[in-house]
């Protein structure tokens, strides 16, 4: 009994160290716990906290209405229309192909816009969301947003489209939006713009479209939500509404821009008119032209290829892009500089046998007509080329160049477009700078001669040419040509964008009032006299015919040379003659005489814009569009 | 009458009241976390709340068995459970990979389970019945019958419940006196060990590295452990998961059923092994330090009612059970906090299942049984009721 005792007694002993030892092990391991929960509520709490806002919280961007296009008479030009899409967050679905086979007898999908969205499907990560139909009829978002409950995981989004109403009028002023592509990704985030086109997939690609892109855009806003793992949403736990875009107002008259469009009958060439007094742009012609509608979602391949491959090149912004050599549209600036250097006085006259001689070659006036003796005004009456030549061994090609230069002439004027080209205003440097064998790097006076009368290595914009005829018509004033004239951010009132006088050129009154009165005379009884017969207005002018093929003094027979290397036909001119109010350049691609096609078509703009109401052809034009 | 008030009063002596007022406590805060761990779908709740019903009364039946006879029915339980785990791999259900399950056709039988009990009351009754004549072959002898079910429920297979059946057995030898000089080296080469697998983890982990002895998924659990960031929405997501949850909740916790980690499901198995981290989501520090407590508090009175008992069964058998509780709660705990690979431990009343509630119950059961007749054979000790030192 008593062994029994001790045995247990020193065995409860011992079993009362292990358990002291144990109970210090279960602290020691509590001890652990603890200091574990302590370093992750306290030490680390903020940053897991944030963690778990980050994880619970969706931010989802809210693209901003992209602004309006109008004309200066708000005639919208370009605009949104709401179209109704339906997304598919694959996360909240169980079975894609049974959600599609269920979905199909609400809504209509195509086999091809099923293959687009598994497609899509297998690019995109799984919570957000895929497209998988556009552009949902009312009916069929009504019929589906009765029956959504049965679709969980599908969403039925309204979303703006961009549409241009107008066709293909105006379609190079206005260019178009696309997907955002690699480039514009890179270039917004240089810009450090890309935070504010989170949800956005479209930007300006071309025209007004793209270089007013920032007013246009808006300001995304943002709406944080609360979600579950699964990435369904909660509830909304903040939304800063987004800031729609600024509507802009175009300088442009459409009425006008219409009436220029249809003047070209369906040839080749641009058009620009400028009010002078201000350098807005009235209207800008780009012939032929095309649908920007096309490329709002994403161009298709066969018409791309049209558009692309055409001879015609419609893509091209003609009037800032193409140049040209102006032919006798220069003369009048050249017998400025001529009177400005010194070299002719209005009275000086010429004599005029029909030819210019330099050396052993004959340069001839077209036709190899003789004008006798021959002044500044009657040089610019009947487009005399040989006093224009005769200048050539008494101006050098350096002086004539810093004369012309503050026109404007190959210099870009600074138009609201990209994709502006300055052109060729020559000069010995240019020269030098253009070609690399040394023996085409000396300007020959031979050289000279052509580019007196526009020919030759000169290369100027129609954009150049208006320019340089608005600071003729208002006496000096070169202005920052804009096609928009006023920016209205939404909700309040247009804020004008205002004329802004880039620099004056020094003119001599007496000059420029023996030009003006030789341009007047060009359209009473001068080369474009038929074109402006029983004009109401006094209109000044000057016609001018391009040489695009070297006849070699043989004469020249319009239907016995090959079309594309038929003369450009080309206008000048600004009325009314006192005051004006419209400067246009017009030059009409492969069309012959100056005075027999170019010159018409600034008549017809020139009636539109002066006598609104005699143009009755504009109104029925226009109603046609609407239709 | 008197009869009845005497059964009444022995089955309310049964109780161990300390230790039922920790339970309760527990309880209660288990079922208020589930019910938020749940949210709106409160089918698991009223489930949860069955099950506890259950396992009060079977506790209580328990505690009014006299420890010997528990300890005359281990070996016959123990023997049970060996051949369930021996029919388990013939004809066990199988899910998810592993073959746990025995289907008996009115009821699914897990006997892993039955040997997380059986094991130590078996360890115990053995060590009381060599009482006096013990020699290290005793040990070897456990060792074996560690080993049996270990090897069998290690097959199916399932490392975690092997190695929390393999701990019982271990605490049992451990308090019937394994030597320390025997224990300190193991333990310290476990330390070392880990230090060494921290400082290698990264060759260890390599894809290309074959750990023999460990299933590749396994081998998974514990290189999630050791970096959780390499894996992020695979094995690590559970990990990463809920240390953000026990994070967010800082010192008071975002309240109850305010935790957005809980709530809006970004805790995984948030009413089972993971349950932790909703509470300490919603809890934060202080909630989370006073539960530790009160589990604390729960195992000393364990070991409490261990040291005081009188018999060598009484005392291996409460000893180790209490140890096993301790090491679900370090083990689940250490989990969610991300100190210890994800293994399938539940937290003890916090956890949804029925059958781990079962087994703990029936362990509760057995600490009480003990814990109330503790008197009987001190009173031919010549001992005086309750006085004990």
């Amino acid at each position: 009994m008593f062994d029994f005792k001790s045995a247990n007694e020193r065995e409860r002993s011992r079993f009362g160290l292990r358990v002291w030892v144990a109970g210090l092990v279960v602290l020691l391991a509590f001890g652990l716990l603890g200091w574990r929960l302590w370093v992750l509520q306290v030490q680390q709490h903020q940053g897991l906290l944030q963690r778990a806002d980050s994880n619970r919280t969706a931010v989802v961007p809210i693209p901003p209405r992209r602004g309006e296009i109008l004309d200066r008479n708000g005639e919208v030009l370009a605009r949104n229309y709401l179209s109704y899409t339906l997304d598919v967050v694959p996360a909240q679905v169980d079975s894609i192909d049974k959600l599609l086979a269920d979905l199909e007898r609400v809504v209509p999908l195509s086999d091809r816009q099923k293959r687009q969205f598994e497609r899509r499907l297998r690019e995109s990560g799984s919570f957000a969301p895929v497209l998988l139909r556009n552009d949902l009829s009312d009916t069929e978002a009504a019929y589906f947003a009765a029956q959504a409950f049965r679709f969980p995981g599908v969403e039925l989004k309204a979303r703006w489209v961009r549409q241009y109403p107008q066709g293909q009028t105006a379609a190079h002023v206005l260019g178009y939006i696309g997907r955002i592509s690699e480039r514009d990704l890179q270039d917004l985030e240089s810009s450090n713009e890309l935070g504010n086109y989170r949800g956005t997939d479209i930007i300006g690609k071309k025209g007004i479209e793209k270089s007013w892109e920032p007013e246009l855009h808006g300001q995304t806003g943002i709406e944080s939500l609360e979600v579950t793992a699964r990435g369904k949403p909660v509830q909304t736990l903040h939304r800063i509404d987004p800031t729609p875009g600024h509507d802009l107002v175009l300088s442009l008259d459409l009425r006008l821009q219409r009436i220029a469009e249809k003047a070209f009958e369906g040839q080749r060439g641009a058009l620009v008119a400028i009010d002078p007094n201000n350098g807005e742009i009235l209207a800008f012609v780009s012939q032929p032209s095309f649908d920007p509608n096309l490329f709002v979602d994403g161009i298709d391949h066969e018409s791309w290829k049209q558009l692309n491959e055409s001879e015609d090149k419609p893509l091209i912004t003609r009037p800032v892009y193409g140049t040209y050599p102006i032919g006798s549209t220069y003369k009048p600036f050249v017998a400025l500089a001529a009177m400005a250097l010194g070299k002719r006085t209005p009275e000086t006259t010429i004599y005029d046998p029909g030819y210019y001689e330099m050396g052993k070659t004959r340069f001839r006036n077209a036709g190899s007509v003789p004008y006798g003796r021959v002044d500044v005004h009657k040089s610019l009456v009947v487009s005399s080329d040989t006093y224009y030549y005769s200048l050539a061994e008494e101006i050098t090609i350096d002086a004539l160049h810093n004369y012309m230069k503050p026109f404007g002439f190959g210099q870009k004027t600074g138009i609201d477009l990209v994709g502006e080209r300055s052109g060729i205003l020559p000069s010995t440097d240019w020269k030098k700078s253009a070609f690399r064998d040394p023996e085409q790097q000396r300007w020959y006076p031979g050289e000279t001669v052509s580019v007196l009368i526009g020919q030759g290595y000169n290369a100027f914009s129609l954009m150049q040419l208006a320019q340089a005829t608005a600071v003729l018509a208002n006496g000096g004033t070169y202005y920052r040509p804009s096609l928009v004239r006023a920016v209205k951010p939404s909700g309040s009132a247009p804020e004008p964008v205002g004329a802004q006088v880039m620099h004056t050129v020094d003119l001599d009154p007496n000059n420029v009032a023996a030009v003006r009165n030789a341009l007047v005379d060009v359209t009473k009884v001068g080369t474009a006299r038929r074109a402006f017969a029983s004009a109401p207005y006094e209109v000044a002018g000057k016609t001018g015919t391009i040489q695009l093929f070297n006849l070699k003094g043989a004469k020249y027979k319009r239907d016995e040379v090959d079309e594309r290397l038929r003369d450009h036909s080309a206008f000048m001119g600004y009325a009314p003659a006192k005051n004006p109010t419209i400067a246009l350049a017009v030059l009409v691609e492969n069309a012959g005489w100056g005075s027999e096609v170019a010159a018409p078509i600034a008549r017809k703009v020139f009636d539109a814009w002066l006598m609104p109401e005699t143009a009755e052809v504009a109104t029925a034009s226009a109603s046609e569009t609407a239709q | 009458m008197i009869s009845l008030f005497n059964w009444l009063l022995r089955v309310l002596r049964a109780i161990d009241w300390p230790l039922l007022l920790i339970v309760a406590c527990l309880s209660g805060i288990g079922l208020l976390v589930m019910q938020s761990a749940v949210g709106g779908t409160d089918w698991r709740f009223a489930d949860q709340s069955r099950y506890f019903t259950v396992a009060l009364v079977l506790m209580w039946v328990i505690a009014l068995v006299p420890p010997q006879w528990l300890a005359k029915l281990a070996p016959l339980v123990y023997g049970a459970g060996v051949l369930l785990l021996v029919a388990v791999m013939f004809v066990g259900d199988t899910s998810k990979g592993a073959t746990r399950w025995l289907d008996l056709g009115f009821v699914r039988l897990q006997p892993s389970e039955i040997m997380k009990i059986a094991l130590p009351l078996l360890l115990a009754w053995y060590f009381q019945q060599r009482e006096g004549k013990r020699n290290p072959l005793d040990y070897l002898i456990a060792l074996v019958l560690v080993a049996v079910p270990f090897v069998l429920i290690v097959r199916q297979p399932d490392l975690g419940t092997a190695l929390l059946v393999a701990s019982a057995g271990f605490f049992v030898m451990y308090f019937a006196g394994l030597s320390f000089k025997l224990l300190v080296p193991v333990a310290l080469a476990a330390v070392l060990g880990i230090g060494l697998v921290l400082t290698y983890e990264d060759t260890l982990c390599a894809p290309q590295t074959d750990w023999v002895v460990l299933h590749d998924y396994q081998k998974g659990r514990v290189c999630t452990l050791l970096d959780p960031t390499k894996d992020p929405l695979g094995k690590g997501f559970h990990t990463i998961q809920s240390t953000i949850a026990v994070g967010s909740g800082g010192l008071y916790g975002r309240g109850y059923m305010e935790g957005t980690q809980a709530q809006l499901d970004f805790i995984p198995e948030r009413t089972t092994d993971f349950i932790f981290a909703v509470f300490a989501e919603e809890f934060g520090l202080y909630g989370s330090v006073a539960l530790l407590f009160l589990f604390l508090l729960m195992i000393v009175r364990g070991l409490v009612i261990a040291a005081r008992s009188e018999t060598t069964f009484c005392r291996l058998a409460a000893g180790s059970l209490t140890l096993v509780l301790f090491v679900y709660v370090f083990v689940n705990i250490g989990m969610v906090i991300g100190i210890l690979p994800v293994v399938g431990v539940p937290l003890p009343f916090f956890s949804y299942g029925g059958t781990a509630l079962l087994t703990l119950a029936i362990a509760l059961g057995i600490l009480m049984s003990v814990s109330a007749h503790r008197s009987l054979p001190s009173a031919s000790n010549a001992r005086t009721g309750l006085g004990n030192p």
